[in-house]
């Protein structure tokens, strides 16, 4: 056995994301994770089996559904769930607009993707989270680049940016008055592309949409939007018929495809590695509003 | 050329790196002509950067946009808190913490180096080796940084003349040889125009050393590690509590250094129980041994009480538990540390009341000496005692990175307000 016992890139960052995980358990009373069906959530499944497993996981699992979600995504949601066994909680934008906590958007670039942010907010209010576990990593954008893993949140649910708590070492400062909580990001030091070889590696299912499939689609903006009953056409909108694969998976409303016939694992590895343009650059509208757009969703406490 | 994604780089593993550089020194535009001449930077980023800069009315593609993301940053023209990038080229992966180093940022560089195996700290050509270049060395250093490169920056601003250039790596060799830094490079650079970022300058032909790209890919770290003392913090007690696995109890935690093997004996800490490891578990499957940084779960032989907080050790390693330490801090509150102030101290997985006994003296930056002193106030570097409510487990820093470091938080604002580093510990 003459291996000089370096642990491969991926398994370095597997080992990180398990040390986050049971920090988070230990040192938070009421932690929740996040589940989008997304391939990022589902790698965070995977990393809580590894860090809990034979136990049952010291949290239950959440989804905030906005009800524009892919429908390949929530069936595979419900799956993944059953198969671990652990309990989900559904966090409903709908509900929140009959509540009348917020107010839909209306047009043909209406999005529920602001909203969503106050439905969260009040689901961690209503079963008294202080921890909220989510799959976002630094290298998707500008601001998350700048954002702590364990991440501070204010009794508004408000980051902000020139306040955090500086993070030393791996040691994790956790504490939370009642009412605030801490953002966790067990894959902060994960790449797009670390997430595509851990699938792989772990042999993980992922939602079909993510891998090449015919399509009918239109272009908007540069992007290609999915047909669907939430996205009205545009004059001069145009339906085709497309194969394309997703590199994220947020709202219809929101979430371009790219033109692909990557059907495998393999294929889409190889893709994404050639890429020149970052997955949500290529494949989110929402963060082109403004210069700044994640940051300033950010401070009002979205994910 | 660096692919966007990486690909599948060879066996360096991966290299963080801290960038440390005083206002105006370049530190960000030095990290976008390294990602932009690696043909690291995304299209949609660098055509975003593009259209930022022709806004602005920069006179040049303003390269330092790609790491200064917040608002207030651009608006500033400043780096305020850390950023991490992370790159691949063909040869090895990066992950790169982005530090401010104005003086009222230490915080944040103390936070970008406590992580790093390499520091690069950025001088200005014209001007030299200030206080502020001796302040990133000397935090560097003071936080077990194995490596450090200092890039001269600006060389274009010199007519990239070699003399000054030597004038200013005869200031380095000599800080870092009363810091007792072993492994120094020094290289001359143009951020601005490219030169010796990742292409070979070809204005300084005098210069016979690595670009810093290339210099990054090849210096070795593996052997930074210690496989020598077996540190195991329980971080977590796993008990299922269920009917198919009703008598478990196992113990989960990232090996901190040494390596740990079926059957090998431990003691575990502060109690003192000696016993030996039944097995070694993941979730997929037993393992042979386990090192560092592995995250693994421990089977102990018989009924020992083990709990979070613990320290698993070699017996002929371990350390006697401590109460009372001697250590180094970097302060990082606006209210500054005084003697008799309480705090919550955390170290491994351990957690404990401390007092500060005594602030003994703080490091003055033009001598790099400890003088004496009486408080810390914020970003100040200095040497204080301090008396704990319940015995931990640590090493000297020196001895042991991952055990020698803690962190003090302030009970009444749950605020980090200290770096703490062991230097002496006793019962």
């Amino acid at each position: 056995m003459k291996h000089h016992r370096e642990l491969s890139h991926i398994r370095a960052l597997e080992a990180e994301a398990l040390h986050i995980m049971r920090e988070v358990a230990a040192q938070l009373e009421r932690p929740v994770a996040l589940f989008s069906g997304g391939k990022d959530s589902a790698v965070l499944l995977r990393l809580a089996e590894k860090a809990f497993r034979p136990a049952r996981f010291p949290f239950p699992i959440m989804h905030v559904d906005t009800g524009h979600n892919f429908p390949e995504a929530v069936a595979f949601r419900d799956r993944r769930v059953s198969e671990l066994g652990e309990r989900l909680i559904v966090a409903s934008v709908q509900e929140s607009i009959d509540n009348g906590r917020v107010v839909e958007e209306t047009g043909p670039r209406a999005s529920r993707n602001r909203l969503q942010t106050v439905t969260l907010l009040d689901a961690i209010a209503e079963h008294r989270f202080d921890a909220v576990i989510g799959g976002a990593r630094r290298d998707e954008e500008r601001s998350r680049a700048k954002e702590r893993v364990f991440s501070f949140r204010d009794e508004f649910g408000q980051w902000d940016p020139r306040r955090q708590r500086p993070e030393l070492w791996s040691i994790f400062n956790g504490r939370v008055r009642r009412g605030e909580h801490v953002r966790v990001f067990p894959l902060s030091n994960w790449t797009e592309l670390d997430v595509w070889q851990y699938v792989l590696l772990e042999g993980l299912e992922l939602p079909s949409m993510y891998f090449a499939h015919r399509r009918d689609v239109f272009e908007r903006d540069g992007m290609l939007y999915a047909v669907s009953p939430h996205v009205p056409l545009m004059d001069g909108e145009r339906v085709f018929e497309e194969s394309v694969r997703f590199r994220t998976v947020g709202d219809m409303t929101c979430t371009g495809a790219v033109r692909s016939t990557a059907g495998t694992l393999e294929q889409v590895i190889a893709e994404i590695t050639e890429a020149r343009i970052t997955e949500r650059g290529e494949t989110r509208a929402d963060d082109r509003v403004t210069e700044a757009a994640m940051e300033d969703r950010k401070r009002e406490g979205y994910f | 050329m660096g692919r966007l994604n990486g690909g599948s780089p060879a066996e360096a593993g991966t290299l963080r790196f801290a960038t440390v550089g005083s206002v105006d020194d370049g530190k960000s535009t030095l990290i976008g002509r390294l990602l932009y001449d690696a043909r690291l930077v995304p299209d949609d980023q660098l055509a975003h950067v593009e259209e930022v800069s022709a806004r602005r009315g920069d006179g040049y593609v303003n390269l330092a946009l790609l790491t200064d993301g917040l608002r207030a940053e651009r608006e500033q023209g400043i780096t305020i808190d850390v950023a991490y990038r992370y790159l691949a080229t063909p040869r090895r992966r990066f992950i790169i913490a982005d530090t401010p180093g104005h003086e009222q940022y230490t915080r944040n560089m103390v936070t970008g180096a406590s992580t790093a195996d390499l520091s690069v700290v950025l001088v200005d050509a014209r001007h030299g080796l200030f206080d502020q270049s001796r302040r990133h060395i000397c935090v560097a250093a003071l936080l077990g940084v194995p490596h450090l490169t200092v890039c001269v920056n600006k060389m274009d601003l010199v007519g990239f003349a070699r003399k000054p250039f030597e004038a200013i790596r005869r200031d380095i060799d000599e800080v870092c040889a009363r810091l007792g830094f072993s492994d120094v490079a020094v290289i001359p650079v143009s951020a601005l125009l490219g030169d010796n970022v990742v292409d070979r300058s070809e204005s300084m032909a005098w210069y016979e050393g690595p670009t810093l790209l290339s210099h990054l890919e090849e210096v070795r770290v593996d052997s930074d590690r210690n496989l020598r003392d077996v540190r195991l913090p329980v971080q977590w007690v796993i008990r299922p509590m269920s009917e198919e696995h009703h008598d478990h109890r196992s113990y989960a935690g990232q090996l901190a250094s040494g390596v740990l093997r079926p059957g090998d004996p431990v003691v575990v800490l502060p109690s003192g129980t000696h016993t030996k490891v039944a097995s070694l578990e993941t979730h997929d499957g037993e393992l042979a041994e386990a090192f560092p940084p592995m995250s693994v779960t421990v089977h102990l032989a018989g009924h020992a009480d083990v709990s979070r907080g613990d320290l698993i050790c070699d017996p002929e390693s371990a350390p006697p538990p401590a109460r009372e330490l001697v250590a180094d801090l970097c302060w990082m509150s606006r209210q500054p540390l005084r003697a008799g102030s309480r705090y919550l101290l955390r170290q491994a997985s351990a957690s404990t009341r401390a007092a500060v006994r005594e602030v003994r003296s703080a490091v003055d930056l033009a001598t790099l000496e400890q003088a004496p002193a009486d408080a810390l106030a914020l970003n100040d570097l200095g040497r204080v005692q301090i008396r704990l409510a319940a015995p931990i487990v640590c090493d000297p820093y020196r001895e042991n990175r991952a055990t020698g470091c803690f962190i003090l938080v302030d009970e009444a604002t749950n605020d980090t307000v200290a770096a703490g580093m062991v230097v002496e510990a006793s019962p």
